[in-house]
Parts: C-alpha cells; sequence; structure tokens
C-alpha cells in the first residue's frame, strides 16, 4: 500500500502544511488586495465628490439653476461615473445628471441617507470612511460605490441675495456620487485567480521537491535496508545492505552489516557443532550397522584365507580382501573415534611438551630427510588447561596434512608456539580505521614496528602536521612527532577530508587530555588518549574480551597450500583435498576438539607458498 | 543338562551366528547359535556350553541384561562380549562389574576370534581348577595371590597406584596361563598416551596367535619395562612385580579406577 509507505506519509505531512500554510497566506493576500483596491476607488470617488462640489459652489451661491444643471449633467456623463445628484435635506432630488428622476423623492431608508438618518435623529457629521457605500441597486447588477458629500450651510449661503437657507439650517442637502464597481471587481477576481495559480503551483512543486528528496534521503536507503532485512529474515546472511552514507541511515546500515556478519559467523560455529553432532549420531548408527555384515565378510575371508594355504593365486585375492577389509574396519573405527566426543578430560598442560610428543609420533611418518620440522617454541608459555590426549591428536593432525601438502619435494614444517592476548593480532593490530567520512586513516607510508600507521592530521595556531598511532592497540607507542603542547584549539582531522577526530565532548579521564575516535569496521569504535604517554585508550568490542589470555601455535608448511574456494569447507566432515588418502574426518575432529577446549582453529593459505594453521587455546578456562 | 556343547553365540545378525558357527565348527567346536537373548537363555537352561559369545547391542534384552540375568539364575558360563560399537565403555563395562571374562570388537578375523576364545575357555578352565582345588573362590583372584593395594580389569591387566602420583601397569598371571605363555610383547613407546579400555599391548602367544592387552587405565607412558620386552619369560614368572609393562601419569585416575576391581 502507497499509504503504508514512510516516504508518502512525511511527503504528505510536508505537503499539507505547505497546502494550509499557501491558501492562508492566499487569501489574506486576496482581502488585502482587496482593500487597497477599494480604498483606492473611494479615494478617487471622493476627490471627485469634493470637484464637483466646488465647481458647483459659485454657481449654487448666485443661484444659477441652469448652469448647476449643465456642470452635473457634464460631469456624471463621463463613463467611469454612474450618477451624480443632489438632494435637498427633504429628499427631493434637486440636480441629477439622470435628468429622469430630478423632482422624485429619495427614501429616507434608501443607501444614500440610511448613514445618517438610521439613527432615527439625523446626524449632521460623517467620518469620510462612513459616506461610502458598496451596493447593488439589483441583486444580479454590478456593484457600486456612493459616495455622499453633505452640503453645510455657511455664512454666504444664508446671507446670499437669494436667501434661499435660514441661518439655522446646519446641512442644505448632500450631493451623492455613484461610481461603478465592475472594473474593481474584475481586478480583485484576476489577481484572486494569479494568487491562486500561484498558490497550486507552488504546492505541486514543492510535493515534487519534497517526494523526490524524501525518497532520495529516505526512501531508497529505508527500502535497501528493508530488502536486506529480508534477505537475512530468508536465511541469505551473505547480503550485505550497500548504504554508504554519514547519516543515521548509513549507521544503521553499517549497524545492520555487522549485525548479520556476526549472525553469520555465529551461525557457521552453531552449523559445525550442529553438523558434527548428527553426524556423531549418524556415525555411531552407521559403524554399529556396518560393522556386522564386515563381521561376516571378514571371518569368511580370514578363515578361507587360513585355508587356502598352498594355493598362492586364491590365496593373493583374499590376502586383499581380508586387507582391505581390515582397512574399512579402521576407517568404521575412526569414525567412531570421531563420534565418541567424549567430554575432554582436562588437566593443566605444558603445550610445549604436548607438540614434541606429538613430533616424536609423527616424525617416524615424515618422509625420510624430505621434510624438515623446525620448531620455535616460547618456554615461558603459561600452562593450559587441555585433554592432553586429544590435543596431542589435533597437532597431530595439523603435521599429517602439513607433510601431505608439502608432498613429494621437500620442505619444511615450522611449529611456533607463544602467549598472546586476546583475538590476537587481526584485530589487536588495527588494520582499518575510518574517519567519520569513512576515509582510511591506515597509512602504509609510515610504519611503527613494521606495521602501518594510522595518521591524523593535526593543527593548532596555524601550525599543521601528521601524527601517527601505533596499530597495535594497546601498545600506546604513539609517535606524536612535531607535536604542540595539547590543550584548548587543537584541531585533529582526517588528512583526506579534514572531518574532525577529536571525539567532541570527551577528555581522557586519566588525564584529561583531548581524545581522539575513529572506527574499525565491523569492530566498532575505538578512542584513545592523545597525550603521548598516557595510557587510556577504549574499544568497546575488544576490552570485554581484554583479559583472556591464550596460547597460540602455528603449524607452518611451505607445501602447496589450499585454493581460496576450499577454505571456508576445510572442517566440514568428509571435506577431504587429498582424494582417496583421507577419510575427510581429520580437520573436523580437530575443530571438534579445539570447540570442546573453547579454543579456535583459523586457516590462512596461498597456493603454491603454503598453509599456516593458527590454533587458540584459552590459558584460564 | 544331558547335553555339553562347546560355544553358544548370540546375537540378532544373522549372518555373524552364521560366520562364528562356520568358523569355530571348522575348527572341531561344536557351537549353537541364538538370535536374541531370551532365545539364548532357553538353550542355556537346557544345555551346557563351555563359552558363551554375546553381542551387547541386541533388541529385546542387551549383552548386559544377559549377563545379569545368567548371574541371577546362577549360570556360570564364561561370557565374551563382542560389539560392532567398540567404544572404550562398552569395553571396560563387559570386563569390569557384569562379569564377562573377555570382549572383542567386530569386525574380527578368524585368527582374533579363535585367540579370544581359547585363552577365555582357558581362563575359566583355570578358574574351575582353582576352584576345584578348593582355593579362594573370588573368581579371578583366587587362581593369583596379588598384593592388596593392585586394582585388575577383569582377568586381563592391572594396575598399581604409586605414592608419587604415577601408576604401574601389568598384565595378571590369569592373562599369561590363558594364553599358555607370551613369546613376545608389543610395547608402546615412553611419552605416548594409554586410554583405559584400549589395548595397550600386544602379547604373543607360543603358538603365533596375537592377544591384545586392555590397558586398565588411562595417562602418559613415562617408562616401559624394558626387561619384560627383552625377556617375557620375566613376566610369566613375576608378571605383578618386576614383570610391570609400563610406568604411567594417569590422566583422570579417579573416573578410571569406578571400573576396576581390587
Amino acid at each position: 500500500m502507497l499509504t503504508n509507505n514512510i516516504g508518502f506519509k512525511l511527503t504528505f505531512a510536508v505537503v499539507l502544511t505547505v497546502l494550509v500554510a499557501i491558501s492562508i497566506f492566499a487569501y489574506f493576500n486576496i482581502q488585502s488586495e482587496r482593500n487597497s483596491l477599494l480604498s483606492e476607488v473611494e479615494r478617487h470617488a471622493n476627490q471627485l465628490s469634493e470637484a464637483v462640489k466646488s465647481d458647483t459652489e459659485y454657481d449654487m451661491l448666485h443661484n444659477d439653476r441652469e448652469r448647476i444643471h449643465e456642470s452635473i449633467r457634464r460631469i456624471g456623463g463621463q463613463e467611469s461615473i454612474d450618477r451624480i445628484r443632489v438632494f435637498n435635506k427633504l429628499g427631493a432630488i434637486i440636480y441629477s445628471s439622470d435628468s429622469a428622476e430630478i423632482g422624485t423623492m429619495v427614501d429616507k431608508k434608501a443607501e444614500s441617507c440610511y448613514r445618517c438618518h438610521s439613527a432615527g435623529q439625523p446626524l449632521e457629521h460623517l467620518e469620510q470612511q462612513a459616506r461610502t457605500r458598496v451596493f447593488r441597486p439589483h441583486p444580479d447588477s454590478p456593484r457600486l460605490l456612493g459616495i455622499i458629500n453633505p452640503i453645510y450651510n455657511s455664512q454666504s449661503c444664508w446671507s446670499a441675495a437669494c436667501h434661499a437657507h435660514p441661518r439655522a439650517q446646519t446641512v442644505l442637502g448632500v450631493l451623492d456620487v455613484t461610481i461603478p464597481l465592475a472594473d474593481v471587481d474584475r481586478n480583485i477576481r484576476r489577481s484572486g485567480v494569479v494568487i491562486a495559480i500561484f498558490a497550486v503551483s507552488a504546492i505541486v512543486i514543492l510535493s515534487f521537491l519534497v517526494g523526490f528528496m524524501v525518497r532520495w534521503w529516505i526512501g531508497r536507503p529505508v527500502q535497501e535496508l528493508l530488502t536486506g532485512m529480508r534477505q537475512v529474515a530468508g536465511g541469505n546472511l551473505g547480503h550485505r545492505v550497500t548504504v554508504k552514507r554519514d547519516d543515521e541511515l548509513g549507521m544503521l546500515a553499517q549497524s545492520f552489516n555487522t549485525m548479520t556478519d556476526k549472525l553469520a559467523e555465529a551461525r557457521l560455529q552453531l552449523f559445525q557443532s550442529d553438523k558434527l553432532a548428527s553426524l556423531g549420531r549418524l556415525a555411531a548408527g552407521v559403524a554399529h550397522e556396518i560393522n556386522n555384515p564386515l563381521t561376516a565378510v571378514l571371518t569368511y575371508s580370514s578363515y578361507l584365507q587360513k585355508r587356502s594355504q598352498g594355493r598362492s593365486e586364491m590365496r593373493d585375492d583374499l590376502d586383499v580382501i581380508v586387507s582391505e577389509t581390515i582397512r574399512c574396519r579402521e576407517i568404521v573405527k575412526s569414525l567412531l573415534d570421531f563420534a565418541r566426543q567424549t567430554v575432554p578430560k582436562k588437566r593443566k598442560a605444558d603445550i610445549n611438551e604436548i607438540i614434541g610428543r606429538a613430533a616424536t609420533v609423527i616424525e617416524n611418518q615424515l618422509s625420510l630427510g624430505r621434510v624438515k620440522l623446525a620448531m620455535e617454541l616460547d618456554t615461558a608459555l603459561p600452562q593450559v588447561t587441555v585433554d592432553a590426549n586429544q590435543i596431542q591428536q589435533v597437532f597431530i593432525n595439523l603435521m599429517v596434512n602439513a607433510s601431505d601438502a608439502i608432498g613429494e619435494s621437500s620442505g619444511t614444517i615450522k611449529i611456533s608456539s607463544r602467549a598472546i592476548r586476546v583475538g590476537a593480532d587481526e584485530i589487536l593490530q588495527i588494520k582499518r580505521a575510518l574517519c567519520r567520512k569513512r576515509h582510511d586513516l591506515v597509512d602504509s607510508e609510515f610504519r611503527i614496528d613494521d606495521k602501518p600507521a594510522i595518521s591524523m592530521r593535526f593543527r593548532k595556531n596555524g601550525q599543521t602536521g601528521l601524527i601517527h598511532i601505533n596499530p597495535m592497540y594497546g601498545s600506546n607507542q604513539h609517535q606524536l612527532g612535531e607535536m604542540p603542547a595539547l590543550g584548548e584549539g587543537i584541531e585533529l582531522m582526517c588528512p583526506e577530508c579534514s572531518v574532525s577526530l577529536i571525539a567532541e565532548g570527551e577528555l581522557c579521564p586519566d588525564c584529561g587530555a583531548p581524545v581522539y575516535a575513529f572506527e574499525v569496521p565491523l569492530k566498532g569504535i575505538v578512542r584513545g588518549c592523545l597525550q603521548q604517554g598516557c595510557g587510556w585508550r577504549r574499544w568497546d568490542q575488544v576490552d570485554s574480551a581484554w583479559n583472556d589470555e591464550f596460547v597460540e601455535i602455528r603449524v607452518e608448511d611451505d607445501g602447496c597450500g589450499i585454493p581460496r574456494a576450499q577454505i571456508p569447507k576445510l572442517f566440514e566432515p568428509f571435506a577431504t583435498t587429498k582424494g582417496n588418502k583421507g577419510t575427510g574426518l581429520g580437520l573436523a575432529v580437530t575443530w571438534g576438539i579445539l570447540d570442546n577446549h573453547n579454543g579456535t582453529i583459523s586457516v590462512e593459505s596461498e597456493v603454491g607458498k603454503g598453509t599456516t594453521f593458527i590454533v587458540r587455546l584459552p590459558v584460564d578456562s | 543338562m544331558s547335553l555339553t556343547r562347546d560355544i553358544l553365540v548370540v546375537d540378532d545378525e544373522l549372518s555373524v551366528t552364521q560366520a562364528v558357527v562356520k568358523v569355530c565348527g571348522a575348527e572341531g567346536m561344536s557351537v549353537t547359535a541364538a538370535n536374541d537373548a531370551s532365545e539364548a537363555l532357553r538353550y542355556l537352561e537346557r544345555c551346557t556350553f563351555r563359552l558363551v559369545l554375546c553381542d551387547i547391542m541386541m533388541s529385546g534384552l542387551d549383552g548386559f541384561e544377559l549377563l545379569a540375568e545368567l548371574a541371577r539364575k546362577g549360570i556360570q558360563t564364561p561370557v565374551v562380549m563382542m560389539t560392532g560399537y567398540s567404544t572404550v565403555e562398552n569395553a571396560v563395562r563387559s570386563l569390569s562389574a557384569t562379569g564377562a571374562v573377555d570382549y572383542i570388537s567386530k569386525p574380527f578375523t578368524a585368527d582374533e576370534l579363535y585367540a579370544v576364545i581359547r585363552r577365555s575357555l582357558r581362563c575359566s578352565m583355570l578358574m574351575d581348577e582353582a576352584e576345584t582345588a578348593g582355593l579362594r573362590l573370588n573368581r579371578c583372584m583366587s587362581y593369583v595371590p596379588c598384593p592388596s593395594p593392585y586394582y585388575r580389569l577383569g582377568y586381563i591387566s592391572w594396575v598399581l597406584m604409586e605414592d608419587e602420583g604415577t601408576a604401574r601397569i601389568g598384565v595378571s598371571d590369569l592373562f599369561v596361563k590363558a594364553v599358555e605363555g607370551i613369546r613376545g610383547f608389543e610395547l608402546s613407546a615412553p611419552g605416548e598416551m594409554l586410554a583405559q579400555g584400549t589395548p595397550c599391548a600386544v602379547a604373543t602367544s607360543p603358538d603365533g596367535s596375537a592377544h591384545e592387552i586392555m590397558c586398565p587405565m588411562g595417562g602418559k607412558i613415562l617408562e616401559v619395562n624394558e626387561t619384560a620386552q627383552s625377556s617375557p619369560s620375566l613376566v610369566e614368572k613375576d608378571p605383578y612385580f618386576r614383570g610391570w609393562l609400563y610406568r604411567i601419569l594417569p590422566s583422570n585416575p579417579a573416573s578410571n579406577l569406578q571400573w576396576l576391581s581390587s
């Protein structure tokens, strides 16, 4: 549904607001337009009425009625004037541009009289505004504007020769000018239409603009996030949302990707455990089922083998049957060993000793002289709590694999051990550090301990330069170079886009110096104190696991390597690269054993160069 | 109880019982086959057998339940357990309190079967002899006296816990007698790990058959008795003291000990 669309809702809300605002504006605009036009006409009518009055004043004083008639007819005959008339106090029309009505009476209730006569006792003075009136003589005729101009008694009137007016009379009569409003009304209508067109087009254009921007900034990324979530909900954890922007939706997309990655990793682990467990159950069942027929085959064939003494042609065939059946027995046995998955019987052990023992076992199997075994063991390793048998099995498996990878040529298997703090290199060594605009701060030009450092640009008091931060998280050996004293006014920014890298509003809780912040993709925000020598830093994702200590053992060979595509399947049961030589269980068993020990195994490999298996065992599990 | 036969083989898998009947029959043994535990019990009530070969995992009563049933009915026929699901636990459990004399994992060759049958028959014969000779009635130990702190796995092997936390492993006198003397040993090397219930050594008897010795306790081999390896007759003469096989560092003595008898 369109109405359920967030973009539509936002657009609708904005457009509705704009619609109301513009309508109100247009209404008042039309009103004021109308008022100003009317008052203009009013002023014009007033001037006209005054002009008529002064024009006829002389003639009035001389009671020259013919001239007055003539003036009024002439002026009233103009196109822009509807009519001019003068009536006396009694309402008798004395002069008029419409000669037909001369001598007729004006009703006091008529629109030209009621201003003064509506209050019973007639008014003698009227304000200019009150003198005008807008009316229609018939409901369907155009509007008219009338203005009345009282003619007051004056000395020249009562002292004139004609003595027409007594002195006590205040108002002698009224000059009534009527002007048609048809033109004005047309103008008002036209400007109303113009304003309406403006309002409608403004609303339409605004709707399009708002709609487009909402769609661009919100609709599309939300749609993409939604698609991503649907994909993930549908089980496609490899799906990634590609919303690359700095706003909240970009951050949401990134968090979403991080979450998906973690979910995928967890699922892989779970899947692997689950698969191993079900394989274990399957193996147990299969072993039982297969061992019975194998018993029959092996007993009969070994029995026949015994009886075929002297008959060599039969004996040879039977030898094959017996030895192959025994081989089957060994395969089933290894399946069962794998299926057993007993809880490891753990006790404190020296990992180097276990490696040594595994090496003794394997040495006989390593093709004479061709494969060299090199050991680089850290003698000061902490003890680990492990099932020595199982861990020895792990190293035997890895060494046999390494030896197989070397194959017929000569090569070296290197085994090294060392103690590490959490997660090791790929977590501890910051390999990508992003500013808020997602530029990588890791700079391979500048190295600390041969590792590409994290570079930031500083500026203070016009002085500018680069500072380098050790990529090994927790090492605190920043190389700050020609750095001015810290404190007020120091700026720290991305060398590429100059976006600030200072954590706003945050100071080092240890020394009060400014704090830098950058993001490590998928692993959260790293913050640290800028002060050289102050070791304060924070990286939530890593700090939470910081106290875990591991023993890391690397088994390296310079053999054929493993193609990239095979690596994800390496630890799956029956995934052998050795063809018929292996059962495909070795690494699955290895994985299972290490999983039981809360340890991990990972692999780095390059075809033609060799393979390294990295085993990590927790020191205090 | 008129009829006496050599072997009763109990397995719900026809091909296994038929193979055993054929192979053992060819060696001159009289073999009866039963398809399940209840059938086996009916045979055992009617006839006397010298040995029962019994599968562990069967429908109906399983091997262990059959053993318990035999004990309840007072049937003393020695039993050899066999299973296609040869876990350490099955092996150790068969040899411990349940009272089976021996254990063989499927699939086996004819020779392996003969070897087990022969040493089991001889073992029970030796025990019977000891019984009729009026010695103490404890089935295994009656024949061979040994010091009290020793623990044994069935009649096969023993372990002696030492004060310094190590343990000594050897083979019992009854086993040596049952295989009719030992011509040679195949032993593991120091540093290797042993697991309880798995073969820790292979003894060759004078007739050339190989006999696996089940390990009574798991652990790392600290020392191998070179003298026993070079002159196996030492083990025959003095199996409990100078004839020890391994000195080990037990990996989990407490849980191993629950399967052993003193």
